[in-house]
């Protein structure tokens, strides 16, 4: 093949993308379409959890569109970190929609699934092998802290992805892998070079992204043995140079050198050439193969169980003493809870938060303002449900009667809810930010070929 | 000298945003309109990690600064000082940790 075209409907499969973005990448000649389904970006309670972000029927309604637009041109769709994630159980679960739509829309095509999630044991094997190396600014990995983990995943580059492509799988389902991996593997399957293939993957990962209207429809990157060319799938938006490198920036620590599995792609000399008034044309992009390939781990543990209690503010005279309000609050509630239910500040945790006062920034707020109003989140941490919801119905009569210490009666707030707590359930956070050196890129990923329902 | 009728780098700027890059790291930009601005926001003086560590509370030495004149941007990244999605956390995208930067007055270049 001279060029690879591959197509890049949304930046996350659920979104929504318009029928007409998918019809003009196929009009333009696409090879491939590639989506992502998977992020970290909203926290550790879905890999903790193993439950996706997105809502069945919005994954469905996008997976629908793309099946049918596969099986009409004859090409592969590729789908990462299934299920927000990528635990097995999320690429179960796109996996079973994928099914139903096949079968559904009577289409005809074959499907793989590659599972990424990691056993403890052989991550703890690999561990004392001395295989396993943190990065920053993590520290050196204990086992202890691998068998806390409710989910461990592996990053997996384009190597299984290629893998299923060559064993005639027309849809891959991958667990958790690389935003760019999922662009890049059907190019390199292609012999497209690998510089320009990492990077038009990086550019394409989030669909528009890219393009003077991120808002609008996805990409369509073409590569080829030189660099890549980059356009809109709206015939209203644009890709400009400076759109196309400020991609670059978005969600990387360093804008000119990104790791993969396989090695590193430097972008430090591309260049981003206008075409005309919507394409960019990239060349200089490099991908240095590493010495040693790895695979990035993901893992998150149970860090808690939180009740959440949420009151509200209008009182002139509180606002503007609220500083001495929860300087009372924390001295009464530490009291009571001590007084009531025995415990110190070992066995639970909590966090209040000043809604228009400076919840979001804490003490890096720069405004000095009066607010008008002020929203107050009682967040509290223990080690069961039950605990955490006796220490926040203590904090009860606080979050509705409390005074600042100037105040000769007693105020009544606003709560926001009746009952005014609610039960968050298990709390994770993300505790691997570590690499496992690989003896074959592929030896930590199962591939399973399905066969589509409509075959049985 | 700055004081408060000096324009701060968000009046400057076409965008000023943060992202989480990844669970363990904050990463920001100043986009700036114009490249007399972004002579102000590269400069070593205005913007540099010890600024960045007084300004986030984090240490300088685990600051990263990239200044790219192609596209008038200053980027600035360091680990994030809250565990993503903690009991602590109140900015789980840390979508709205730009403000400090964005407030931030840039000395004028001294006459020479």
């Amino acid at each position: 093949m001279k060029a690879v075209r591959v197509l890049s409907p949304t930046g996350m499969l659920g979104a929504g993308f318009a029928q007409s973005t998918v019809d003009r990448g196929l009009e333009l000649g696409a090879d491939v379409i590639s989506v992502d389904a998977g992020s970290t970006d909203s926290g550790p309670h879905y890999l903790g959890s193993g439950t996706p972000k997105t809502t069945a029927a919005a994954v469905a309604r996008d997976l629908r569109v793309l099946l049918r637009a596969a099986a009409k041109a004859g090409i592969p769709l590729v789908v990462g970190s299934c299920g927000t994630s990528g635990t097995d159980s999320g690429v179960d679960w796109v996996a079973g929609i994928v099914e139903d739509i096949l079968s559904e829309e009577e289409l005809d095509l074959s499907v793989a699934t590659i599972r990424s999630e990691q056993r403890a044991d052989f991550l703890k094997e690999r561990l004392r092998a001395g295989a396993v190396h943190p990065l920053a600014p993590a520290g050196a990995l204990d086992e202890a802290t691998v068998d806390s983990c409710t989910h461990v995943v592996g990053m997996m580059g384009h190597e299984p992805i290629e893998e299923a492509l060559r064993a005639g799988a027309d849809v891959v389902l991958a667990g958790r892998a690389t935003d760019t991996a999922v662009a890049a593997a059907f190019p390199l399957m292609k012999g497209m070079p690998a510089g320009p293939s990492w990077h038009a993957a990086k550019i394409v990962e989030c669909g528009g992204q890219c393009t003077t209207n991120p808002r609008t429809g996805g990409v369509l990157a073409t590569i080829d043995q030189t660099g890549f060319t980059i356009e809109p799938l709206d015939p209203d938006a644009a890709c400009t140079p400076i759109s196309v490198a400020a991609h670059m920036l978005y969600e990387t620590v360093n804008p000119f050198r990104m790791r993969e599995p396989a090695g590193e792609l430097d972008v430090e000399d591309a260049t981003y050439t206008a075409l005309d008034d919507r394409r960019v044309r990239v060349e200089g992009s490099r991908f240095h193969l590493a010495d040693q390939h790895t695979v990035k781990l993901e893992g998150a543990r149970i860090t808690g169980y939180e009740t959440m209690s949420f009151t509200a503010i209008r009182d002139e005279h509180i606002l503007a003493n609220i500083e001495a309000w929860t300087d009372l609050f924390d001295k009464v509630f530490t009291e009571r809870v001590a007084q009531t239910l025995g415990l110190d500040g070992t066995e639970y945790s909590y966090d209040l938060r000043r809604y228009g006062y400076d919840a979001v920034l804490g003490a890096l707020e720069p405004a000095t303002r009066p607010p008008r109003e002020i929203a107050v989140m009682l967040l509290v941490r223990a080690a069961t449900q039950e605990l955490a919801t006796a220490v926040a119905k203590v904090a009860n009569p606080l979050m509705l009667h409390l005074p600042t210490p100037d105040m000769a009666y007693l105020p009544s707030l606003a709560f926001a809810t009746s009952p005014a707590e609610t039960e968050r359930g298990p709390v994770y956070e993300f505790v691997l930010n570590h690499v496992v050196d690989t003896r074959t890129p592929t030896e930590m990923f199962r591939i399973d070929h399905r066969k589509a329902r409509s075959h049985d | 000298m700055t004081d408060q009728t000096t324009p701060t780098f968000g009046d400057l700027a076409l965008e000023v945003r943060s992202k989480n890059a990844g669970p363990f790291w904050v990463t920001m930009e100043l986009f700036m309109r114009d490249e007399a601005g972004y002579a102000l926001a590269a400069a070593p003086a205005n913007v540099n990690e010890d600024v960045i560590a007084a300004l986030y509370d984090v240490r300088a030495e685990d600051v990263q600064i990239f200044r790219i004149p192609a596209l008038n941007v200053v980027k600035i990244s360091f680990p994030r000082p809250v565990s993503q999605g903690g009991l602590h956390d109140r900015d789980v995208h840390a979508g709205q940790h730009h403000v400090p930067l964005a407030a931030l007055r840039a000395a004028p270049p001294e006459p020479v």
